[in-house]
């Protein structure tokens, strides 16, 4: 284990940005992935990790990375759904790591839904 | 699944539905013998008897939004296709053990993969709950418990960015250190 002196140290420094987060206030951003058996083997874990990582290297205070159970789209996994403190919900499929900086950019910093990798994108719905 | 450790990913995530407050996770190493024992332990709802023999069934799930619960039944699969078994002890009220034995020199042995990253993910994203990770591989032993860590951290989230980051570096060279 690292030395829990070094994390007594980042606690005092996180107790600072702590109370300037927003996480559950209704002005929030909720980036939910799917971690079902069906999530989780189509590869949903590298895309939670990278959506995390993202999301903290920015310091995207009002933005929460969270995860949910199975919603029934299986042959869509990974999905990854947004959704925003107006209502709008928006569904991403087939989802990869490499797709996550764009959703981060384009959607969750500058508000513009990355239309190809939306589920509306995919052809026949069946 | 490509990998064991997303296996226990899935697996503990019966665990966090079953209400725990405590998930154990163990792997078990011997190079020598080539056996691996993986083991997800909790204090959750449990499970009847009647409900332990279903849910090696493939048909079988409590959840309404499909017909089907395949977790167990492949993690039970990844054991047996190297000669190992899988068995579940549970109590209702008290908990489950899912433990699965591996022979690791046998042809369809999955590799482990990254443990590291399953016990982050299942950390962070179940801030109120704790995780008692154990590797050991031979003599040699990593272990991280979050209730030392939350006994740190007093008021301050385990999921923040700043802690997270300390969790993800300590998995990293605790895994790379066995």
């Amino acid at each position: 284990m690292k030395s829990l002196e070094e994390l007594k140290a980042i606690r005092d420094r996180a107790r600072v940005s702590v109370h300037l987060r927003k996480e559950n206030s209704p002005d929030s951003i909720r980036v939910v992935v799917g971690m079902a058996t069906c999530g989780i083997a189509a590869g949903a874990r590298p895309v939670l990790a990278a959506f995390t990582e993202e999301v903290n290297k920015r310091g995207l205070q009002n933005v929460m990375v969270t995860q949910t159970g199975c919603i029934g789209l299986c042959q869509y996994e990974p999905i990854v759904e947004v959704y925003q403190p107006d209502g709008k919900v928006t569904t991403y499929v087939k989802m990869t790591p490499d797709k996550v900086g764009r959703i981060v950019t384009e959607h969750l910093v500058n508000g513009s839904v990355v239309d190809e990798y939306t589920i509306g994108s995919i052809g026949n719905l069946k | 699944m490509q990998e064991l450790s997303l296996n226990v990913l899935d697996i503990a995530q019966n665990s966090v539905r079953a209400g725990a407050s405590l998930v154990r996770i163990t792997l078990d190493e011997d190079r020598e013998k080539e056996t691996l024992m993986i083991s997800v332990a909790d204090d959750g709802c449990g499970m009847t008897e009647e409900q332990v023999k279903s849910v090696t069934n493939p048909f079988f799930t409590t959840r309404t939004t499909r017909k089907v619960g395949l977790g167990i039944p492949f993690f039970k699969m990844a054991a047996e296709a190297t000669g190992g078994s899988l068995t579940i002890h549970s109590t209702p009220g008290k908990g489950t053990e899912t433990r699965a034995f591996f022979h690791t020199g046998h042809i369809d042995m999955l590799p482990v993969g990254n443990m590291a990253e399953t016990v982050e993910m299942l950390i962070t994203m179940n801030p109120d709950m704790d995780f008692l990770y154990v590797h050991s591989v031979g003599n040699e032993q990593f272990t991280l418990d979050t209730r030392e860590i939350k006994a740190v951290l007093e008021d301050v989230p385990i999921n923040s960015p700043e802690v997270a980051s300390f969790i993800k570096e300590t998995l990293a060279e605790g895994e790379a250190a066995l």
